[in-house]
Order: C-alpha cells, then structure tokens, then sequence
C-alpha cells in the first residue's frame, strides 16, 4: 500500500516537472513531438532506476559510514556521469536497435538535474533500498507523461496560428502553466 | 595557449585523479570549517523556535528533554522549560501526517495546566496563501485562536466538525491537520504528566 | 571581445534566461519571491565566476576525453563550498532554496560557460564572462521573483504593498512560474526586435 502512495504521488501530485521544476530543459527541448518524448522517456527511466539504485548504495556503504556526507554532491554526480558513460558503451555492443533509439539522448541526461535531484531526494527522504528505486521509477513515469502529454499538445500547436511574439518557447511555457494547473487537480489526494 | 595534454590512458587517469584529490580536500578543509557553525544554527533554531512557544526560562530545555511514545507507534519530543526550578511550560515537537501537502511539523507550548501557551510552524508543505497561513492564524487574538485552550485527551476540532475552533479560510483539510498535530501533543502531555 | 563586452554580454544580448534559454530549473522552481531569486542567482553568479576561474588556469592539464568529467567535479567541489557557507550564514535562505543549490551542478550555464568559454580563454575574460553570465541570471531570476511576489501575495521583497487577499495565488503556485515566464520571454523578444 505504502508503494502505491509514492508511486501516486510521484506521478501525479509532486510530479517532477510540472510541481517540482526539475528536467525543464529537455522538458522543453525535447518536446516537439511524441515519438522523440517516449525516446526521451526511455533514456531517463533507464538512467534514472540505475542511478538511484548505485548512489543509494554508495550512501549507505561508503558516505554514511565514513560521515563524508559532504561530498555526496561531487560523488552523485560523478557516478551519473560514469553511469551514463558506460550504459552509452555497453548499450552499443549488446543492443544496437535500442541503442538507436535512445542513444542521442543519453548525452544529454548528465545535465537532466531530474536524475541527481531524485538521487539526493530519496537520501533526504530517509527512504529504504526497495522504497527508493519504486521512488525512482515513479518519478521517470511521471516525467514520461508530463513529457508525452507535451509533446502531443506542442504537435497541435504547430497547426494553430500563434500571434508572432508567442510563437516558440513563451506559448510552450504557457501551455505547460496550463499542464501544471491541470495536475493540481490530483493535489490532496495522498 | 599552450599545448593540451595528450588524452593518453595514464594521463587521462592521473589528472582525473589529481583533479578529484584536490577538490575533495578543498570541500573536506571547508566542511571543517563551517561544519561547526552549521550544528550550532540548527541548535540555535530549534532553541529559537522552544522560547517563541513557553513563558520566559532560565534552564536548558534542550538539556530537558524527553521522548514519548504515542499508541500510533510515533514519538514526540517533549522540551521542559523552567525557571527556578519549577516547571513554566513544557514545548512539544509534534507532527501529522494529514497535511494537503503530507507531514507538518509544530512546536506546540503547554502551560503547566495543559493549556496552549503558543505554537509555531516548523517544516510544512501546504498550498503558499492558504494552508500556509497556519503560521498567524491560530494566534492570539486571531481569528482561529487556540492559545488558552486546553485541548487535554478530547482534542479540539474545526467548528466544521463541531469543535470551537475557526478553520482557515480555504483551507479545511489543512486546519484539521494543524489541530491533528496539536491534539497528538496535548494527548502525549496528558497521559504522561509527571 | 574586448573584457567591457566579455562583462555586458550576459545582462542583455546573451542572458541566459532570456535568450539563451538555460537554466530553467532554477529559474522556474526558486522564484516564489523576488528574495529568493536574488539569492539563488547570487550563488550561481558564486560559483561561475570562481568555477570559471579555476577551469581557465588548468584546462591545459586536463587531457580531451575526460573534459567533462574534470570540469563537473570543479564545479561540484565549488558548489559543495557554496551549499556549506549558505547553511552556515544565511541558515533562512539556504532552507528555502533547498535542493536547488545542490543543483546548480547540473545547471547547464555553468558547465556550458566553462566547456564554451573558460577552457578556451584566458583567467581575467573568464571571471568577467563568469560575473556577467552569473550577473545576467541574477537579474532574471529576481525580475521573475518580484513579478511573481507582487501579483501573487502582493508584497515585493517582504514589503506589502496591498493587502495579499487580492493577490493572484496561482502566481506564487507552480502554473504562475511557466505562466509568467513565458509572457516575460515574450516581452523580451518584442523590445529586442524592435532595438
């Protein structure tokens, strides 16, 4: 039960985007349209699971015990970048197909500060091991749908006429306002 | 500019190496330095937010403390706080879990009598401008006052539910959740008066 | 470039929330007063310029391959510095800025600005180009705060100016931060056309 809670409210209440700011810029950036977002979606789940999963453990076994806990910043980041290194790698090798797929967007998951703010918000949260990967996992999907429901909006507002000064990224901002009141809705529910 | 390091194995290890080394121990010789001062502010507020709540004292009431457990399997922090030796209030670390936005943490401040002295608002995650005002709202002289009241092991409630106590405007879910709190303290100081 | 343009460029032709789009996080999560702006932009101002500074005098030592990796872990080591010295002195605003100042690691101004400026230039253009960007941001990210302050809880930098009841809450609230950014973005482009 407790599982369904977080997932709810990683997916719908505190979604990481649209309640929480964090990954705006491929938000953005890589939103024009469906199939690239569901791509996108892909990439951060994967790294975004694997990434809390490493950087819980290494937490647990190596900062907290030695209390460095102040260099939880500068050891967060270099694992996701590592991690990002070598999924890149090993992807190329095993899976060429879905390498395809995700591959130009691993680069750029570095800087998603989605991913390092999920990995220091499950340590804040003082959840356990099991606890923070559904964690992780919920977040990636809430961020897969504000992204997917995005993309699909930003597809039609292609075909509308956009008075000149909005067009580009001031209606893209206003549409996601509008996504975010949308998903106020769901707040209080958990 | 003058020539890059080649990105040979060895080289690419080495200063990756000495890049890290050396910013670790800047962070390290930093954190020894403020860590101190960081633990004190921590201290220095929690102490802030006990005097804001109990009449004037001359003990340590962070030395004054106790831990209780409540039925629900939580635990509350009670901070006692004296003058002359005797007991002038007692300031209760209390939270709820039913808050709009999850958990609210209060200081709660008890009269010996178990009537509420005052409160104030630690950690919350309500909607900004309206459970957000729970900070001046239950105030005295407010419209949602609760201090003289004694909540003892009955609890007080919005006057939605029938209790005496104004709700904030907008904001029901978030009052009831502000009252869970108190009530949970008071409950705590009621049945482990000493 | 001479240093004048290397320090202006970030205020207008090259913000790097208005024009270049960077930074968003920040600028989106953090703006809920203009107070709170101006310290987040202020930190991130903190760490370009030394970050940039640092980057510029050793970006010859550290070999190709592993640019981003050297880079990302002085940026980290600085913004680790920040997040000690806030909570130590401004205990208030480090706690309301939150997980943003861990954050700024990840904040592309920062490591974009090194990987495009610092590595290639010299120590003094690049603690200019540092303080200009940092500058710039600041400057965004406190106009968006008192924009969002005033009309959302109707006070600028803690000063009431009418009563907050009348104040638009879903400024303050996460839809107002898109909201309100998008119509300043929009503004901005119609004077930068009509220059």
């Amino acid at each position: 039960m407790e599982y369904v809670f977080i997932f709810i409210a990683a997916v719908f209440v505190n979604n990481i985007v649209l309640a929480q700011f964090l990954g705006i810029c491929p938000f953005l950036g890589v939103s024009k349209n469906v199939p690239t977002a569901l791509g996108m979606t892909g990439a951060v789940t994967f790294v975004m699971i694997l990434a809390t999963l490493v950087t819980f453990i290494v937490q647990k076994t190596v900062l907290d015990p030695l209390s460095i806990g102040f260099m939880q910043t500068i050891v967060f980041i270099l694992i996701i970048a590592a991690l990002v290194q070598m999924v890149e790698i090993i992807l190329k090798k095993v899976s060429p197909s879905l390498y395809q797929a995700l591959g130009v967007f691993l680069p750029l998951i570095t800087t998603n500060c989605a991913v390092l703010g999920v990995a220091i918000m499950v340590i804040q949260k003082d959840y356990n091991l099991l606890e923070s990967v559904v964690f992780a996992a919920s977040t990636a999907i809430g961020f897969g749908l504000a992204l997917t429901i995005f993309a699909g909006i930003r597809e039609q507002l292609e075909l509308s006429s956009i008075p000149q000064g909005m067009k580009g990224t001031p209606i893209a901002l206003v549409t996601a306002g509008l996504l975010a009141m949308a998903f106020m809705g769901f707040s209080g529910i958990v | 500019m003058g020539k890059k390091l080649e990105s040979s194995f060895k080289n690419m290890v080495l200063v990756l190496f000495l890049v890290t080394l050396v910013s670790s121990a800047a962070v390290g010789v930093v954190n020894t330095l403020t860590s101190g001062l960081i633990e004190k502010v921590k201290i220095e507020k929690q102490v802030q937010a006990i005097r804001a709540v109990v009449p004037e004292f001359d003990n340590d009431p962070m030395a004054d403390t106790r831990t209780v457990e409540t039925p629900d399997g939580g635990t509350l922090q009670f901070y006692e706080a004296k003058k002359g030796g005797n007991l002038v209030g007692t300031a209760i670390k209390t939270y709820t879990n039913n808050g709009f936005g999850g958990k609210i943490w209060l200081m709660v401040g008890f009269n010996p009598d178990g009537t509420i002295y005052n409160y104030s608002v630690l950690e919350h995650k309500e909607t900004p401008g309206l459970g957000s005002k729970m900070d001046t709202w239950f105030v005295k002289g407010a419209k949602g006052d609760i201090t003289g009241k004694n909540p003892g092991t009955t609890g007080l409630q919005v006057s939605k539910d029938g209790g005496n106590v104004d709700a904030i405007t907008a904001a029901t879910i978030s009052s009831r959740a502000f009252l869970d709190a108190v009530n949970r303290a008071a409950k705590a100081l009621a049945e482990n008066a000493q | 470039m001479n240093n004048w343009q290397n320090f202006t460029k970030g205020f207008f032709k090259e913000n790097p929330t208005f024009v270049l789009l960077l930074g968003m996080c920040p600028t989106l999560g953090v703006t809920t007063s203009a107070i709170n702006g101006l310290g987040m932009g202020l930190a991130t101002a903190f760490v370009l310029v030394l970050s940039n500074l640092a980057i510029s005098l050793v970006a010859n030592l550290i070999p190709d391959k592993i640019r981003i990796p050297g880079f990302i872990v002085i940026i980290a080591a600085f913004v680790t510095v920040v997040d000690m010295c806030m909570a130590a002195y401004l205990p208030s605003l480090h706690e309301s800025l939150g997980l943003f100042i861990p954050l700024i690691v990840v904040n592309c101004i920062v490591l974009g600005r090194a990987e495009s400026f610092a590595s290639k230039n010299k120590a003094i253009p690049s603690m200019l180009d540092g303080a200009g960007i940092g500058l710039g941001f600041t400057m965004a990210l406190t106009l968006l705060g008192c924009i969002r302050e005033i009309l959302g809880s109707g006070k600028i930098f803690n000063m009431t100016l009418y009563n907050e009841n009348y104040g638009m809450l879903v400024f303050v609230l996460a839809p107002g931060a898109f909201i309100a950014l998008g119509y300043l973005i929009a503004f901005i482009n119609r004077i930068r056309k009509t220059n």
